[in-house]
């Protein structure tokens, strides 16, 4: 792991942005997030993302370039066209639709297979943790099977986007981890 | 390559039109793997992308080039490199971006459209930047890529857009609108735009003025009344730009054409009047062109259109004396005199560097040229002719023809021309042009008959063309004979039995047979001539002398013997005999065959009506289609017409093989708006004694699946009328058109019928996507759907089938059951409609081109035949006059018929 780390940090270090994708089912609430990490304030509704979005953003002086995917299983498809030069992965779950957990435990593994993303971290928010019947982390870890993940930092956070709770956390750890890598 | 903003597909055009320069292209060998390539790993590194825009542009430009080149990207390659693009999104270099928009919508069409999507998002939120280009080129990609659903999510922006202050971003919204209103999908909600559609045609940018005028009309194109309206408001003077104001001549003059109570006439006219004093060029040359076109103008009506295009003929700029001569050439078809006063300058045009507008010049003098002037105008065309190419020597020489008609005092003049011509070089269209010519004076005018079969004798001594020689020895073989000298034409026929290849030796050989069976002094010659024939190499040929040779020797020896095969014309055309050949063959009738014995077969009816006696129109190159009008001598093209079609669907039936052969198929009738769910066209197929009617049904919901689908027909005055036997369909699925027959036998004596009709079937849902049923035990849901009356009358028994020689048919049928009526038909203003009406009412067909009415004319006489069920002729003469009051038309005729109780039949279809 340290040599993951190592050369991530080489090629991290400079002026190069840090490159995200922020990936999950439709209506996790994906585009939320981008937005809400991007303007720290409430937004409105989003309408159903077809494609992407892609926006600039600084933290703790690193610069984030997060492509935001549009989740309906039309695009989904389409996902791994954006997989190459990917340093993290936000995986982001609608905590409360319990229902669709295994759809999305499925989309995940099989994304977690792709030989382009081997060396993308991952980061999972278990969203809308405001909502009634919201699962906690430890439950959503363990519909998804993160413990299963060998050879890949990863993390899982509470979050709800719209009430602006979790996602600096979650950043946090991102910053954690690449600055780690530095050190 | 050019850039972005301009209109729609012209990029390209414009980009070939500078490769075309002197100065080889940059790109010239660039590799498409290469770029490819290049492009892919270029563009998915963020730091290419995000430091080296100019590298990226460069990229998408070879891309592009490519794509001008006629290249394609395909299945993977054409995925990658798309995907690969559209991460160019992440940059905010604005020249960039451009390129982005200029790929996307480069390859829109060609991509997979579930690709495609993947853009929309980025492109709406462009819509939405502050960026006006960014907006104004989301929107030109986004109305190339949305379908309607998505249209509705994204609405609102293009409403906005299309009022946006920036006069870039609201022409971009109002092409898209222009765009989508030709999808039907779409047309709906771009209707829905015109409160601000409207607002930008009172913009102050020309651009924005001119698309939001053309989006205007587009949305109310389906209400006459609105575009009038629009019309008229506009015409008062607001509009500034004068491509909007083109438009809106385009559009006055249009309303002027198709309804005259659409608009206010007179201020229509006084519109394009004040047009004329427009300060731009290019709308004083609309209004004018407008004018010359009006319908019924009256000369002194166009002759302020007529002033200015004078004006325009000496202009230095080359396109504005070609715009104005051309149309001065079209109003010298029906005003010649209009147009004389600008012979002065149109001579002067004769020289001109640019031959499109010599040749119109030229054209346009012989139209309007006087009597006097003629020898002079042929003199200054025969200096031009040697300087000019083939597509221009063929608008010359129709225009002489033209003339030549109207002047026949001076055929001479004019065959020397054109038999001078003749022996010039030029190609097959050329010469078969002149040929046609010289056929068609020699038809029109007889007096010059012998002289012209005499040029003609001279260019077969040397021609190249096959098919030209073989024409013009049929030609002599049917007019030879019967003038003064025919034996001078033999020598020039033999030559040609000696010295040409099998085709033309067989026309030869045929002609030189109508010789000797006509002209007795040479029968005995000609038999020996044709002797030597037989032996020929060539079967044709051989088989040609030998039946020639059998007649001539009987008419020698003074035996009795048919000269039909050499000398009458077939009683029907060829290609009718060959249609009815072939339906024979399927269901041959007992006895002998003979041409009575044949099923009747109409004639297909030409592609379009001439115009008048000078039908020589002219066209901007001289690509000319005017083939039609090559003086009754060529065959049209034997196309399958629909009712070979019908015949041979029909036939193949064993339900219907009792029936007898088939007499005629109407034309299919719409029984159904054509916007209903289930759309109903009826055939009528007519047998001797039974009726089919084909009702063609088309499903039009997708999620729909019909069964069972038949037709009720019933006629409420006559239950004798009633159906023998339905045909359904068992399934019908969704937009694909299938036939429910109904037959039925006719009543003895009856010819007419009036029947409700109403479609019963099930309906069963289904899945659109695989149109296979959802429940496949589904019974459905029993459902009647009536459609309109179908109305059965004695035109269906009228097969239009022309005959060769009208006027002994006439008297051969004689006048015992002759009918002869008046009518007067207040509802038709001039001949033409009147005549074309007529024709249509009783089913017959015009014979030897009379339903062809002179420019100008006040009465004219028609020769109308048709086949009557059971194989009675009919036949009609007709006169019809416009009334001297004006206003109505008088119709006087004449029906006869092998069997008495047609006429009268016949009458009681002119309503």
């Amino acid at each position: 792991m340290g040599l993951i780390f190592s050369r991530m940090f080489s090629t991290l270090f400079g002026s190069k942005e840090v490159r995200i994708l922020i990936l999950g089912l439709d209506n996790a609430g994906k585009t939320t997030i981008l937005y809400r990490l991007q303007v720290d304030e409430p937004i409105g509704q989003t309408v159903p993302t077809i494609g992407f979005n892609m926006e600039t953003l600084q933290y703790k002086n690193i610069k984030f370039q997060v492509w935001d995917l549009g989740g309906q299983t039309s695009i989904r498809p389409y996902w791994r066209c954006y997989y190459p030069n990917t340093d993290a992965i936000i995986f982001v779950v609608d905590s409360a639709d319990t229902e669709r957990l295994s759809i999305a435990r499925q989309e995940l593994m099989s994304m977690l297979e792709e030989e382009e993303l081997k060396d993308a971290i991952l980061l999972v928010f278990a969203n809308k943790q405001d909502m009634k019947g919201a699962l906690p982390a430890a439950g959503v870890s363990e519909h998804l099977g993160l413990t299963t993940i060998k050879n890949r930092q990863w993390s899982i956070q509470e979050t709800s986007a719209t009430k602006g709770r979790g996602l600096f956390e979650g950043f946090d750890w991102l910053v954690t981890c690449i600055k780690g890598g530095q050190a | 390559m050019s850039e972005v903003n301009s209109f729609g597909g012209k990029d390209k055009d414009k980009v070939k039109a500078e490769d075309e320069d002197a100065i080889p292209s940059p790109f010239v060998g660039v590799e498409k793997s290469q770029v490819l390539q290049e492009a892919g790993a270029a563009f998915n590194d963020p730091q290419v992308v995000k430091l080296s825009p100019s590298k990226c542009c460069l990229l998408i430009t070879k891309l592009l080039f490519l794509l001008s080149q006629g290249e394609t990207f395909e299945g993977r390659d054409a995925e990658t490199v798309f995907f690969a693009v559209t991460k160019l999104f992440q940059s905010q270099n604005t020249a960039l971006r451009r390129m982005t928009y200029l790929f996307i919508k480069e390859v829109a069409e060609s991509t997979d459209p579930e690709n495609v999507i993947i853009v929309i998002q980025s492109l709406t939120k462009d819509m939405n930047s502050d960026v006006d280009l960014y907006r104004a080129n989301a929107i030109r990609v986004l109305c190339k890529i949305i379908d309607a659903s998505i249209l509705g999510q994204i609405e609102r922006y293009i409403k906005q857009a299309l009022v946006d202050r920036n006069p870039l971003v609201s022409a971009s919204a109002l092409i898209c609108g222009n765009q989508m209103a030709v999808d039907s999908d779409k047309r709906e909600v771009v209707r829905r735009w015109v409160n601000e559609v409207q607002e930008s045609v009172n913009s102050r940018a020309e651009m924005v003025q001119y698309h939001a005028l053309a989006l205007l009309y587009a949305s109310k194109s389906h209400d006459r009344l609105a575009i009038g309206r629009i019309v008229q408001q506009y015409s008062k003077g607001s509009l500034n730009s004068p491509l909007a104001m083109c438009l809106l001549v385009r559009y006055t003059s249009k309303l002027l054409h198709e309804d005259m109570s659409a608009t206010n006439s007179r201020a229509a006219y006084e519109f394009l009047e004040n047009c004329l004093h427009h300060r731009h060029e290019m709308v004083i040359y609309e209004a004018a062109r407008a004018m010359c076109r009006l319908p019924e103008a009256a000369p002194q009506d166009i002759m302020p259109a007529i002033t200015v295009l004078q004006l325009f003929l000496s202009s230095p700029k080359p396109s504005l004396r070609f715009a104005a001569v051309r149309t001065l050439n079209e109003v010298a078809m029906k005003h010649p005199n209009a147009v004389t006063r600008c012979n002065e300058d149109m001579e002067g045009l004769i020289g001109d560097a640019n031959k499109s507008i010599a040749t119109l010049a030229i054209t346009t003098l012989l139209k309007t040229g006087s009597e006097g002037g003629i020898d002079k105008l042929m003199k200054q065309i025969a200096g031009f002719m040697s300087d000019i190419g083939d597509e221009f020597k063929i608008v010359v020489v129709r225009a002489v023809r033209a003339l030549c008609l109207k002047y026949p005092n001076k055929q001479r003049v004019m065959l020397n021309f054109l038999s001078n011509i003749l022996r010039e070089e030029g190609g097959f269209d050329f010469k078969k042009v002149i040929v046609d010519s010289i056929l068609h004076l020699i038809e029109k005018i007889p007096q010059s008959k012998e002289a012209a079969l005499f040029h003609l004798c001279e260019f077969i001594e040397d021609c190249e063309f096959n098919s030209l020689s073989a024409q013009i020895l049929h030609v002599l073989g049917e007019m030879g004979p019967t003038t003064t000298h025919p034996a001078k034409f033999i020598r020039f026929i033999y030559n040609r039995v000696i010295l040409e290849n099998a085709h033309v030796r067989a026309a030869a050989v045929t002609a030189l047979g109508k010789f000797g069976s006509q002209v007795e002094d040479l029968t005995e010659s000609i038999i020996i001539l044709l002797e030597s024939s037989l032996q020929d190499d060539d079967d044709e040929v051989r088989d040609r002398a030998t039946v020639s040779l059998s007649i001539l020797k009987k008419v020698r020896d003074g035996e009795p013997t048919s000269k039909t095969v050499l000398v009458d014309p077939l009683p029907m055309s060829e290609n009718a005999l060959m249609r009815s050949l072939e339906i024979y063959q399927k269901r041959p009738a007992p006895g002998p065959l003979s041409f009575d014995a044949l099923p009747v077969v109409e004639d297909a009816l030409p592609a379009r009506a001439e115009d008048g006696g000078d039908a020589s129109g002219f066209d901007a190159g001289g690509a000319d289609s005017g083939a039609g009008d090559l003086g009754g001598v060529s065959e049209p093209t034997p196309v399958p017409t629909r009712e070979e079609n019908y015949a041979e669907e029909l036939l193949n039936m064993p339900e219907f093989a009792n029936l007898g052969a088939l007499f005629k198929s109407s034309r299919p009738e719409q029984l159904t708006e054509s916007e209903t769910e289930y759309l109903v066209t009826c055939v009528k197929h007519i047998f001797a004694e039974h009726v089919i009617f084909q009702f063609n049904v088309t499903n039009t919901i997708d999620d729909q699946l019909l069964k069972d689908v038949s037709v009720v027909m019933e006629d409420a005055e006559n239950d004798a009328w009633a159906p023998i036997m339905t045909k359904s369909i068992d399934t019908l699925k969704y937009n694909v058109p299938a036939p429910v027959y109904v037959l039925m036998q006719r009543p003895e004596d009856s010819y007419q019928a009036t029947f409700s009709v109403e479609l019963q079937f099930k309906v069963l849902e289904c899945d659109p996507k695989t149109g296979e049923a959802f429940d496949p035990d589904d019974e459905g849901a029993e459902e009647d759907y009536p459609v309109e009356d179908l109305e059965l009358g004695t035109t269906d028994f009228i097969a239009r089938v022309q005959i060769n020689n009208f006027k002994s048919s006439w008297e051969t049928v004689g006048k015992a059951n002759e009918v002869l009526e008046k009518f007067e038909l207040p509802q038709y203003k001039t001949l033409k409609e009147a005549i074309t009406a007529v024709i249509d009412f009783l089913g017959l067909r015009a014979c030897e081109g009379t339903d062809s009415i002179p420019h100008n004319a006040d009465a004219h006489n028609v020769l109308l035949s048709g086949t009557f069920i059971g194989g009675a002729k009919v036949l009609a003469r007709t006169a019809f006059s416009i009334s001297p009051s004006g206003g109505s038309i008088n119709l006087k005729i004449a029906v006869r018929s092998d069997d008495p109780a047609v006429p009268e039949l016949v009458m009681e279809c002119i309503q």
